[in-house]
């Protein structure tokens, strides 16, 4: 459901926890200058600050909290949907409408080559600038939008193209249109069909993963979510709302929700961790781009190969057995497994048995690049 | 989401008089159980408890309730002004049920159907790991049996308290009716007051069927979080069944007093009910 947050016509683009970086940054920036403009030599100085610039990065990002993730995941600076499309697609042929009532703007669709790989791509939309963002409602889809989705991948289906789905959405939107054109069932016939379109699905979180609404595209043979996306059945700022009404309810809120990709690949409802940049997307978005594209690239040509009818069985399985206990403990042993030899800079208390998932990404030089779920 | 505001004080009429939610009328409550918790005045549907409901929907006597076994685990450690692993005690204390959802099989006017409830008492119907769990299995059961599977809901959709996990259980809901559809199965969605949220934007909105309740609150989000959003007053009758049949989302609006038959008369359209001998 969108419950959403209260919006600041315009978002700092430095995230409070931020700051102590961009000091560090603005001070090398000023000694670049002067280095130029003098005839002494720097060079130790430029060193040390870039040294420090790195590292200091390194250390706010291996700490961030849940909530620092969903501020990294709103970041103004950071890839939507049509940077994706625009820098790792070749051509990109638009397609618009549900073929009933409308185009909505907070879904594009459309066919897309990525790195060779022709594909239907779907994504949410949430715009650059105020005028956009109003056309998109900020990314909240209508039922024409899920309809529209729906309609492109039958389309893809027929044409036995593998789709990819970027999902960025605080929640379907809440309005009255939506209620009338019927927004839960919109929603609901995506999330059935999606398990009979007869062609691989991608789904990839790359921003807010908001309820029904990220949901309604993002029933997938591979979900996979970007490092510091988040992915859950309310905002926190919704969750906040019913339970604390306060301040830095949304804080606790993301906390208890485990809606980090961390959390979410330790409870085992999504497969893939995709890493961003030290530094998050924002910091370095042509890096962070190149690693989805990696990301796509590996598997659409892995998807590519197998049967139809396993892929099939496969996604049925997948979230017909989604996060069982049973499958839980298996899946515990194994994320213990990769968190060994990591250190826990987290203080915060962990249930006994359970795996750190809480806790903040470590980036320890020896890590996997991509964590995966076999 | 949002059922703890939507709870009720109370839903099992305790005392000699009960008060209509919507008309106020003061009902003797020996007749106000009788009529199905219907206010006879107004017609107004208020909530039954899902023992009620299965009392008032199956053949006396041929409920047989199925898997029993299956207990809510606060897997996040969710912990607000009380946790999670205390809320569900206190629950199923009020309810004496496990969870939301109760699921078994029984007759309907004579035919074999399997049927599955969503308790509002219960932490306003919402769903869970336990609740989504069991309806893929009463679904699977359907599928097994060859029977068709009647699904009543009154829910404030997805539980909170269990995150990303509930979320899911709208994708494995789907994905059970899918398959029971495909291999030939026939689902019926009745909807009641309250059905908001994950429920109706998952299972309760793609059985073969969906029917509503007079005047029941059937929708995506919650009236107050789109009065919120749009900071406007909602038009009259808003997300009620009747506006919903209106707006062409529902197939049929049925009292619940001639619910049972209702079920029953569909159900000799489905192949198997063709051949049924109706007593």
């Amino acid at each position: 459901m969108a419950r959403k947050a209260k919006r600041t016509s315009n978002p700092p683009s430095v995230l409070p926890f931020e700051q102590p970086i961009e000091d560090v940054r603005s001070r090398l920036l000023e000694l670049e200058e002067l280095a130029e403009q003098t005839t002494h030599d720097l060079s130790e100085e430029l060193s040390f600050y870039r040294e420090r610039l790195k590292r200091l990065t390194q250390e706010v990002y291996s700490n961030l909290s849940p909530w620092n993730r969903v501020q990294v995941a709103r970041h103004p600076k950071r890839p939507l949907t049509g940077d994706y499309v625009e820098y790792l697609c070749q051509e990109f042929v638009e397609l618009h409408g549900d073929g009933q009532f409308g185009d909505d703007r907070a879904i594009v669709t459309g066919f897309a080559t990525i790195r060779g790989h022709r594909v239907m791509v779907i994504g949410h939309r949430k715009g650059r600038n105020t005028k956009e963002r109003l056309a998109c409602h900020f990314g909240s889809a209508h039922p024409e939008g899920y309809r529209k989705a729906l309609l492109k991948m039958q389309l893809a289906e027929r044409m036995a193209l593998p789709i990819v789905c970027f999902v960025n959405t605080p929640g379907a939107y809440p309005g009255v249109g939506a209620e009338e054109r019927g927004q839960a069932r919109a929603i609901a016939e995506n999330i059935y069909k999606m398990f009979r379109i007869k062609v691989p699905i991608i789904a990839l979180l790359i921003g807010d993963g908001g309820s029904g609404g990220a949901l309604g595209i993002a029933i997938a043979d591979r979900v996979a979510m970007l490092e510091n996306s988040w992915y859950s059945v309310i905002s926190p700022e919704g969750c906040a709302s019913i339970l604390w009404r306060s301040a830095e309810g949304k804080e606790k809120a993301a906390d208890a929700l485990k809606l980090t990709a961390e959390s979410m690949l330790g409870l085992g409802l999504v497969d893939e961790i995709v890493d961003e940049p030290v530094g998050g997307a924002h910091a370095h978005p042509k890096q962070s781009m190149d690693l989805v594209g990696d990301f796509l690239d590996l598997q659409l040509t892995h998807l590519g190969q197998l049967p139809i009818d396993d892929l099939l069985a496969n996604r049925y399985r997948k979230f017909r057995n989604i996060a069982q206990i049973e499958a839980k403990i298996e899946k515990q042993a194994q994320s213990n497994a990769q968190l060994k030899g990591q250190a826990t800079p987290n203080p915060s208390p962990v249930v006994p048995g359970e795996p750190d998932s809480s806790g903040p990404v470590r980036r320890t030089p020896g890590s996997p690049r991509n964590r995966r779920r076999t | 989401m949002g059922w703890g505001r939507l709870r009720k004080k109370k839903d099992i009429p305790g005392g000699l008089w009960t008060k209509c939610k919507d008309c106020g009328a003061l009902i003797y409550t020996k007749e106000f159980v009788q009529n199905m918790h219907v206010c006879p005045k107004c017609g107004f549907h208020h909530t039954v408890f899902g023992r009620r409901r299965i009392e008032i929907t199956a053949d006396p006597g041929t409920f047989a309730e199925r898997f029993t076994d299956l207990r809510p685990t606060d897997r996040l450690d969710f912990v607000d002004t009380v946790s999670y692993a205390e809320k569900i005690e206190k629950a199923q204390e009020k309810t004496g049920q496990t969870d939301a959802c109760i699921a078994g099989t029984c007759q309907i006017e004579g035919h074999d159907v399997v049927l599955a409830v969503l308790d509002f008492c219960f932490m306003g119907g919402s769903m869970g790991e336990v609740v989504g769990e069991k309806l893929a299995l009463a679904i699977e059961l359907a599928e097994e049996l060859k029977q068709p599977i009647i699904i009543f809901s009154a829910s404030g959709g997805a539980r909170m308290h269990e995150g990303a996990i509930s979320l899911m259980q709208m994708a494995k809901t789907c994905a059970a009716l899918q398959k029971f559809a495909a291999a030939g199965g026939f689902s019926i969605s009745i909807m009641t007051n309250p059905t908001t949220g994950g429920v109706t934007a998952s299972f309760a909105s793609v059985c073969d069927l969906m029917i509503g309740e007079p005047k029941a609150l059937i929708g995506f989000a919650g009236p107050r979080v789109i009065q919120n959003t749009i900071q406007q007053d909602l038009p009259e009758g808003f997300q009620r069944s009747e506006f919903l049949l209106e707006k062409g989302q529902l197939d049929k609006i049925v009292s619940r007093p001639d619910m049972r038959a209702m079920i029953a008369q569909i159900l000799r359209y489905t192949p198997r009910g063709r051949n049924h001998q109706s007593a």
